[in-house]
Parts: structure tokens; C-alpha cells; sequence
């Protein structure tokens, strides 16, 4: 049980807004004492259950699985019963190339410039991430003067939406923004970085890496603050350098967390949209078009939408993701036995 | 009116069964003892008696009615557990109202009959404290009040005292007799303790694996242990067991020899006893006396336990251990030889299978 | 300053420097600047005027050139210290330039014409914050109705969610039933099946149920969250069952004993899922982007980010609502930091 702090009894204004939760509450109890009788305590169980179950059965597992027929219909229609059947179709004519090493052979070539985008976004953004996570993690496990105050900095840009990210950066990377003036100072030209499309690949890379950096090194951090201080002095009394200790002692402990970690950065990579999408639209041309967007689009947004074709996109994409999904569940599980063997 | 009689009562949590078919009655205003090792069944029997499990064969009834399917709030229980279960979100006041107004009882006489158990139990001045602002033995007196102002027709008391360091657990103990006689209600009370199992019970029942091993007031159970475990289990420090032949059988008496060659004369008592069977002996630690004497046996000393009173003297009398209690204090050492003296000793006899004789 | 110094770059324990140190704050203190520098820039922009915003180079605070009224010039002048060709300084308004000479009044004395090199003079400026790039998306276009749609989406998804999977928590973790585990393995699943793949087949239950364009559209599909359910259940786990046992005893209802027993007691974590919730959900896009397609609808993300779509982007007023979108998360950062990062700590999700 945890420690209870003495509070005392009815503090105003929290009592008042109890007083009509409490009537709510009670209302709710009468005829749920019959619900009881009729079911039991332990058929209660099911009635707890059930509202959670019903939101998930038709607001996940139902369009999970709709999605598979979806994939195999064309056409316009929205409602499943109004599209027409066209088998594998869709999933021919992703597939379907010329030149399996050139995106633009394809009858579908903005979906193989998403694929080829969100792999090389993949690559780049997930070694750095971790890179950069580590690096502050660990700076941050030093004994610090104002430790949570560090800590707050990096996190800070977690909590921001991915618009706000993509508008401050926007309005950071243009022409008269604060990159261009800083530049400027070391006798730089003003350049248009969003219009570039190899410095608009790298501003959707760093930025999103600079919005969600923060999670990643608590939970590293969380993971280094595990690891016992007397190893550490254990290691000094057998005269231990202290990059011999890193190797040997801090990476060797931090290696489930390190691995969760990367899985969850690489399940969130393959997803990547939303600041980037507010930050560059996807442009310039494609050359930031990552896989949601391109499902986004072929769904929702272009004249020529065929929902089928998305469908069929989002279940390839879908599954890249529960592979991942499954290592870092497993993964989960094996650190959490491996703690409970301590 | 607490009347409660199990008949075959069996419990099971899938392939393994806790409870073996127990039989038991219990009076109204009896207080109830359920005394047994740890895992032998006592709290499963307690619960299925509360309601919180149901029993997997077998019938409870209460006051005559069986209450198999009555929900654990319909019995008309109170129950006092191991860990109080106080609610550590309300305050004392509120605790002890919470089950009345679930009853619709009227705030008046909540609040009478809060005052009321206050009173008794001297909580007053902790009403308005919430549970994690108390010391053990107040939460302890919460969670008793807890159950009095339910008036329920029997308490359930489930290893109450064993949160509490050792002197408060003898006076504390001492305010549960107290109370059982003010209330006159029935109680059944589980505790591992067979110290706290003889001070406050009216019948103790004694459990092992699920099953019953004996019932019976203190001194039946301390005087004729039905068996060799609960002649080992009741008592304090437990009864020595030596294994032994029987040699030859007199009309009054009889002679076995231990293991180890020596022979000991023991009374017969009416008991069936035949030449040549393996029999144990029981004698409890309190009975031997040092000094040699006609029925004596030769021991050597290997701990020394003096307490003041009394000294605790570990002995081995040819490869078996022997423990005696004698009063006063004793001059000896480890390694010594003695002799110990049964001549006057109550002798407990039982077969092969620990079953009295 | 240098005890200061050395009380900040006091290292426990040791003396001197190690390049480990240096490194250290190198990386501390840039951190501070990359981390905080842009969301302080974007504060400081979004007070300045769409002439001020213009500026090569920009000002970190929001200044203007001072004008006055001279008399016998129709508009406000701007207002300059220049020094004058003897050598003396003087404050003076600007009628117009020509070439490098610019052509000065004294605001005094209105008729004189003074001729300025414009080297010679710099503008006379002061703060001013354009408080009108916060009122006027306000009053002129629809950013009440916006706040007001992420408020309500906010606050009823998180209660909502609070309700709903405190509910399923409480049967996953005190109860014993068939299909416990299916049931826990079946919100496992969900995990994996995120907006991105399923939005496409989700957009049409959405709309065979007529929340398309319905602002429960939005907030429904997101209530039943994993994480939610896997953050109570957890804490509720720690709640002693003796403590149920002891509320049935009491005669509560299995209601009674969620709502009066198990909820007040977690709530801690219901903190918790709470700031994650109001954060999750004010921050929501994709989802309310696919949803919402009537104006009057849009949250103050999707308003934002539609805005800042548009061909000429009206930079000022952007600025300004981003920074009233970050509000409230930078409320939750400020006095609820403490809550989030032991409750990512805890359980390692977002």
C-alpha cells in the first residue's frame, strides 16, 4: 500500500464538485444492484469490461479487419457494400513495376518515392535519435547541479503538438526566419531551406527528432538511475577506467531499455506524418512524402482518391508494424523477467 | 443467534482441493478457534464460511437456512482481516459508517451506534483520523469496530493480532476475551498461534491439508491430542515424541524399548496395546523431571537454555532428541551427562499411523 | 559572479576539469538554446507586426519605428536621431528620401527641410506588441469557435477515457473470469493496429454511424486507449484485495466498491492518464483532419494547420494562434512535469 498523506477532511472546492459526481454515482448504483443480482459478482466483471470492448470492437478490431476487403475493392464508394470486388488488384498494382530499383517505373511511383523516403527517413532519423537520446541521457545521470531542471529542457518539446512543431519550424527555417539570421551573422546568404529538397529531407529529420528526443532519454535516464551506484564503486575499488565501465557495466544494463527504445522509435519512424506534413506539405515535389501521407492522400485528399489502393497500402505498412510491434513486446517481456530475477 | 454448521464442506481452486469434506458445528456464542500450520486450509475455510469463496461441495447454513448462495453481504458476518483492510481513503468515522449505509440505515443511529463502539473500544479521540494516521493496535481496534457496529449475527476474525508486535498482542488478546463476553457473540477466530488459539478459544479446531485433525476445548486438546500432530502442535515448547517397541504388556503397564536399546515402563490405561508393535511416546517437556529414579533414562546435554524461572535443557537420549523444562535454575553445561526421570509423567501413546492409543 | 560560478559548476567529490565536464556543458547549455530558443523565438515573433515580421534582419524583441503627426504631412512620419551635417544630434521625422540624401522636418518646426546622408540616421524605435494578431483571429475569423472545439474534444475524450478504461481496469485486475487473458491480450493487440493503418476503413464506420463531420467522431474512437487500461490496471493491482473483501462484507455493491473503494484509491494514476489524456487529445491532427471537413468544426489544430496552408499565409496571425495552441500545454509542462515524466518512467509508454 502506498504511503497516505494526511489530507484534511473536505477541502471546498473539491467537495463541491464531488456533490453532483456523487449524485451521478448513486443514481447509477440502483439499478445496477439489480444488474448485479442478475449477473453476479463475477458476471459484474463483463459489465465493467464491456464499454471499453465495444469501443474497441468498432473503432479498431472491425475497421482492422474491414481493412482487408477494403483492400481488395475499387472505385470511389465509400460504404463497403458499394465498392466493386477486384481481388488482388490493388495490391498488383502497387506492385506492379517495370524496374523494381526505380520508383518511377511504376504505375504507382509516389508510393514507392513514400516507401524509398520513409525507409531512408527510417534509417537516418533512428540512428540519430538514439544517438542523441543516449548522449543526453547519460549527460543527464551525471551529477548535475538542477538535475530536473535539465531534464524539463529536453523533454519541453514532447508535450507540443506536431503542428506547433511544424509551424515553429517552419517559421524558423523561411526565408527571413532565425536559421537564415544567425547565418547571416557568420556572412551567410539567405537560402529558402524548405525549397531544397535535400535540406527539406534533413529539417523533417531533425525536426522530428528535436519534438520527440525528450521521451526517449527519460526513459533512458529512467533505465541508467536503475543501474545500482555500488557497481559503479565496486568497479573503482578493482581501479576501473571509467570508459572501460561504460562498455562493460552501463551499456550491458541499459541494453533492454536501449532496445525497447529503439524498437519504439523505429515503430514511430515508418509512421511519421504529422509535423512533417504541417512542416513541408511533403514537398518540395516529393521528396518529403512519407508513407502515411501518401496513404492520407490516395484515401482522402487527391481528386482522383481510390480508397482501395490506400487500404491496400496501409496493410503493408500495417504490417512492417506488428513485426516491429511483436520484438518490442517481446522484448518487454524478457527485461521484465530478467528484473524480476534480481 | 449465530448457529453455524458446515456439512462436507469441500473447496477447491481447480485441480487443488483445500478443503476436504469438513464437518463442523458451532454454537451460538461460542468462540471458535480454527488453529493449524500455515497453508492448512484455516483461512479458506473462514472465507467460505464469510461468502467471499464459494464452497465447491458440501452445505453452510446459518441459524438453520443454507446460505450456499447468499452473497458475503447478506449473511449477516462481520469479519475483521489479517491486514485490517481499513479503507485508507475515508476517515475512521467513515470507515466504520460505510457498511451501515449501504444498509440504508438512518444517520442517527449510525451515528449512535459509531459512538457507541467508539466508546467500547476507546477510539473517540481518533474518529476523524484517517487509517494511515494510526498506530497499529488503533487501526486494529478500527477494523474490530468495523465489525461490531454491523451487530452482525458472528464475527470472522482472520489472524487479527499477528500485525502487532508481541506486547500488544497479549493485552490486546486479553480485550477480545473481554469483549467476547461482553457481546456474547459467536466468534470464529483463525490464528497459526496455538498460544492465542488456548487463551481465547471455547473450542479450538485444529486443521491440517484441508482436514480436520480434532476439535475440542483447550484442555481436551492439551490433555488427549487425538493424534501425534495435534499432540505436537498444541503445547509450548511442543511434546517429545520417542519411537520405541513394545516389549511386553501387563495388565496396568507396559515396557517398550527405544531405539537405541533402553527400556522405559509406561501405564497402560485401558489403552489395546500389542507385544511387538512400533509405538511412539509422548511426554511433553514441562513433565520430565532431572534425577534418576526407577523409570529413568540416561541423556546428555547439548543446549542449555537458561530463562530464569525456569531453564530449557535440549538433550539426546540415544540419537533422539529430548526436550525438558525444568523449574529453577539448573547448574549444567553442554556435553553432560544426565538422567531424566518419567516416573511421574503423563505418557501420550500412539501407533505407526500418529493415531492415539 | 564567480562564487555563483562555482557553486553552478560545483562537481561533487572532485577537483578540477575533465574534458568530460566541458563536454557536458557544451552540451547542456545548447541544449537549453535548441530546445527552448525556438518555441521563445516563436513567443517574441508573434508580437510583432506584419511590417516588423517582414525585417531582414529580424529583432528578437518586437519593435516599430516611432512615428509622429507633423503637422502639414497627411500621414505619420517616421521618426528618426540623426546627425545633423554640424555635428549635432537631433530627433527628426522623415518626409522622404531620395537616393542616399534622406529629407528631413523637425517635428517642432514643421516648415525647415533638413538634408540627412542616411548613414547619418537610424530610426528611432520602441516596443510595441501587436496584440491585435491575438484579437483579431478571435473577433475577425473562427478561432473561438476552434478553441471551443478542441476544448470540448479535450475535455470530454479525457473523462471519457478516465471512466471507460478505469471501468476495464478495475474487471482486469480484481476480478477472476474466462477470457481474462483473451480480453488482455486483445487490448495487447490494439497496439499494434494504429491510426495510420486503419484509417481508411475507420473513416467509413465513422461515417456509417453519421459522426462524419461530428465532433464525437473525433473524440470517440480515441477513448478505449491500451496504455490507459495497462496504467490503472497496474496501480489498481496494488490495492490489497482484503480491502474488496472488506467492502463486500460491508455490503457494497460491485459499483459501490469501483467508484467509492478502487477509484478514489488509484488516483494517482488517474492523474496521470489524465494529463496524458488532455495532452494526447488537444494535440491530436490526422485524425481530426480526416473527420472534420465543415470549418465551424475544426479544432485549433486543424484550423491552424489549414490556415497556414493557404497561399499567402498571414504569418502574424498564425504565430499568434500557435502560441495560444501551446498554452495549455505549456500550463501541464510547467505544473504537471513532475506527474508525466515519473509516469513515462514508470511504465515506459506514451
Amino acid at each position: 500500500m502506498k504511503a497516505e498523506t494526511p489530507r484534511p477532511a473536505g477541502s471546498g472546492f473539491g467537495e463541491a464538485i464531488m456533490v453532483p459526481v456523487r449524485l451521478a454515482m448513486g443514481l447509477v448504483d440502483a439499478p445496477l444492484r439489480w444488474v448485479q443480482r442478475r449477473l453476479g459478482i463475477g458476471g459484474m466483471a463483463a459489465f465493467f469490461l464491456l464499454p471499453n470492448m465495444l469501443i474497441f470492437g468498432i473503432f479498431v478490431l472491425l475497421p482492422f479487419f474491414i481493412n482487408f476487403a477494403y483492400s481488395m475493392t475499387g472505385g470511389t464508394a465509400l460504404f463497403l457494400d458499394d465498392r466493386t470486388f477486384v481481388g488482388t488488384d490493388q495490391y498488383a498494382r502497387l506492385f506492379d513495376c517495370s524496374n523494381y530499383i526505380d520508383p518511377n517505373s511504376c504505375t504507382e511511383d509516389t508510393f514507392w518515392t513514400a516507401v524509398g523516403n520513409t525507409a531512408w527517413f527510417v534509417v537516418l532519423q533512428v540512428t540519430l535519435m538514439i544517438l542523441f537520446s543516449l548522449i543526453t541521457a547519460l549527460i543527464l545521470n551525471r551529477e548535475l547541479m538542477a538535475r530536473s531542471f535539465w531534464r524539463a529542457v529536453f523533454f519541453f518539446p514532447v508535450l507540443l503538438s506536431p503542428v506547433v512543431v511544424g509551424l515553429i519550424w517552419k517559421w524558423i527555417l523561411q526565408r527571413q526566419g532565425l536559421l537564415n539570421f544567425a547565418l547571416y551573422g557568420f556572412g551567410f546568404e539567405p537560402y529558402t531551406w524548405l525549397n531544397d529538397r535535400n535540406w527539406a529531407f534533413a529539417a523533417a529529420v531533425g525536426v522530428s527528432i528535436w519534438a520527440h528526443m525528450g521521451f526517449y532519454t527519460l526513459i533512458l535516464l529512467a533505465g541508467l538511475q536503475a543501474i545500482p551506484k555500488d557497481l559503479y564503486e565496486a568497479a573503482e575499488m578493482d581501479g576501473t577506467r571509467p570508459a572501460r565501465a561504460f562498455w562493460r557495466i552501463t551499456l550491458p544494463l541499459l541494453m533492454p531499455n536501449l532496445l525497447v527504445v529503439i524498437v519504439l522509435v523505429l515503430i514511430r519512424a515508418v509512421q511519421i506524418f504529422d509535423e512533417v506534413y504541417v512542416l513541408t506539405g511533403g514537398g518540395p515535389g516529393t521528396s518529403t512524402l512519407y508513407l502515411t501521407q501518401y496513404i492520407y492522400e490516395t484515401g482522402f485528399a487527391t481528386q482522383l482518391r481510390n480508397p482501395g489502393l490506400a487500404a491496400a497500402a496501409s496493410i503493408l505498412m500495417g504490417m512492417v508494424l506488428v513485426v516491429l510491434t511483436l520484438i518490442q513486446l517481446g522484448l518487454g517481456r524478457s527485461s521484465e523477467k530478467k528484473g524480476s530475477r534480481k | 443467534m449465530g448457529h453455524i454448521k458446515l456439512t462436507n464442506v469441500i473447496k477447491s481452486f481447480g485441480a487443488i482441493d483445500v478443503l476436504h469434506g469438513i464437518n463442523l458445528e458451532i454454537n451460538d456464542g461460542e468462540f471458535v478457534v480454527f488453529v493449524g500450520p500455515s497453508g492448512c486450509g484455516k483461512s479458506t475455510l473462514l472465507r467460505t464460511i464469510a461468502g467471499l469463496e464459494k464452497p465447491t461441495g458440501g452445505d453452510l447454513a446459518i441459524d438453520g437456512k443454507v446460505v450456499n448462495d447468499v452473497a458475503a453481504a447478506d449473511r449477516g458476518l462481520a469479519m475483521v482481516f489479517q491486514s485490517y483492510a481499513l479503507y485508507p481513503h475515508m476517515s475512521v468515522r467513515q470507515n466504520l459508517a460505510f457498511g451501515l449505509e449501504n444498509t440504508r440505515m438512518p444517520q442517527a443511529e449510525i451515528a449512535e451506534r459509531i459512538a457507541e463502539a467508539a466508546r467500547m473500544l476507546e477510539i473517540e479521540p481518533y474518529l476523524d483520523r484517517r487509517p494511515g494516521q494510526l498506530s497499529g493496535g488503533q487501526r486494529q481496534r478500527v477494523a474490530i469496530g468495523r465489525a461490531i457496529v454491523r451487530r452482525p449475527v458472528a464475527f470472522l476474525l482472520d489472524e487479527p493480532l499477528s500485525n502487532l508486535d508481541a506486547e500488544l498482542r497479549g493485552s490486546t488478546r486479553a480485550e477480545l476475551a473481554a469483549l467476547h463476553a461482553r457481546l456474547s457473540a459467536t466468534m470464529i477466530y483463525v490464528t497459526h498461534d496455538q498460544v492465542e488459539a488456548m487463551t481465547l478459544a471455547d473450542r479450538i479446531v485444529v486443521l491440517r491439508a484441508g482436514r480436520i485433525e480434532q476439535i475440542g476445548t483447550p484442555l481436551e486438546l492439551y490433555n488427549r491430542p487425538a493424534n501425534r500432530f495435534v499432540a505436537g502442535f498444541i503445547g509450548s515448547p511442543h511434546m517429545n515424541f520417542l519411537e520405541g517397541a513394545v516389549e511386553a504388556v501387563h495388565p496396568q503397564k507396559a515396557v517398550a524399548t527405544l531405539v537405541g536399546g533402553h527400556r522405559l515402563e509406561f501405564p497402560v490405561a485401558g489403552a489395546t496395546i500389542e507385544t511387538g508393535s512400533r509405538i511412539t511416546l509422548g511426554v511433553r517437556p514441562q513433565h520430565i523431571s532431572l534425577g534418576s529414579g526407577e523409570n529413568s533414562i540416561p541423556a546428555k546435554i547439548r543446549l542449555v537454555e537458561a530463562l530464569g524461572s525456569e531453564t530449557v535443557l535440549h538433550a539426546d537420549v540415544a540419537g533422539q532428541k529430548i526436550l525438558v523444562v525444568a523449574p529453577g535454575q539448573h547448574d549444567l553445561s553442554p556435553g553432560l551427562d544426565i538422567s531424566l526421570s518419567l516416573s511421574t509423567a503423563p505418557i501420550h501413546l500412539f501407533n505407526e499411523k500418529g493415531l492415539r492409543l | 559572479m564567480s562564487r555563483i560560478a562555482a557553486f553552478i559548476f560545483r562537481r561533487k567529490g572532485r577537483n578540477g576539469w575533465h574534458w568530460t565536464d566541458i563536454v557536458t556543458w557544451i552540451w547542456l547549455v545548447g541544449g537549453l538554446l535548441i530546445m527552448f530558443g525556438p518555441a521563445v523565438w516563436l513567443v517574441g515573433s508573434s508580437f510583432k507586426s506584419p511590417a516588423a515580421l517582414a525585417e531582414f534582419p529580424p529583432t528578437i524583441l518586437p519593435y516599430v519605428t516611432q512615428k509622429a503627426t507633423v503637422e502639414g504631412y497627411d500621414k505619420p512620419l517616421d521618426l528618426y536621431d540623426a546627425t545633423l551635417p554640424d555635428g549635432s544630434k537631433a530627433v527628426l521625422a522623415e518626409v522622404r528620401r531620395i537616393g542616399v540624401i534622406s529629407q528631413m522636418v523637425d517635428p517642432e518646426k514643421p516648415g525647415e527641410i533638413i538634408k540627412v546622408n542616411i548613414s547619418q540616421r537610424t530610426p528611432v524605435r520602441t516596443m510595441a506588441f501587436a496584440t491585435t494578431n491575438y484579437t483579431e483571429p478571435f473577433t475577425q475569423f473562427d478561432f473561438v469557435r476552434y478553441l471551443w472545439n478542441s476544448v470540448f474534444v479535450t475535455v470530454t475524450a479525457t473523462l471519457i477515457t478516465l471512466v471507460v478504461n478505469s471501468m476495464a481496469a478495475f474487471a482486469l485486475s480484481k476480478y477472476e473470469f474466462r477470457g481474462r487473458t483473451f480480453a488482455m491480450l486483445l487490448i495487447l493487440a490494439t497496439l499494434m493496429v494504429p491510426l495510420s493503418v486503419i484509417m481508411v476503413p475507420l473513416y467509413s464506420i465513422v461515417s456509417a454511424l453519421g459522426l462524419f463531420n461530428n465532433l464525437w467522431g473525433v473524440i470517440l474512437p480515441t477513448v478505449a486507449t491500451p496504455t490507459g487500461v495497462f496504467i490503472l490496471r497496474q496501480y489498481m493491482l496494488t490495492i490489497p484485495d482484503e480491502l474488496i473483501d472488506a467492502a463486500r462484507m460491508d455490503k457494497a455493491s460491485e459499483w459501490q466498491i469501483y467508484w467509492r473503494i478502487v477509484l478514489p484509491l488509484t488516483a494517482p494514476a488517474l492523474a496521470v492518464l489524465a494529463i496524458f489524456s488532455v495532452v494526447w487529445r488537444w494535440n491530436d491532427f490526422l485524425w481530426p483532419l480526416i473527420v472534420l471537413s465543415r470549418k465551424e468544426l475544426y479544432t485549433l489544430q486543424v484550423g491552424l494547420s489549414i490556415y497556414s496552408g493557404e497561399l499567402n499565409v498571414q504569418w502574424h496571425f498564425i504565430l499568434a494562434m500557435t502560441v495560444v495552441t501551446m498554452i495549455p500545454v505549456v500550463l501541464v509542462f510547467i505544473f504537471l512535469q513532475r506527474f508525466i515524466t515519473t509516469g513515462i518512467a514508470g511504465t515506459g509508454l506514451k
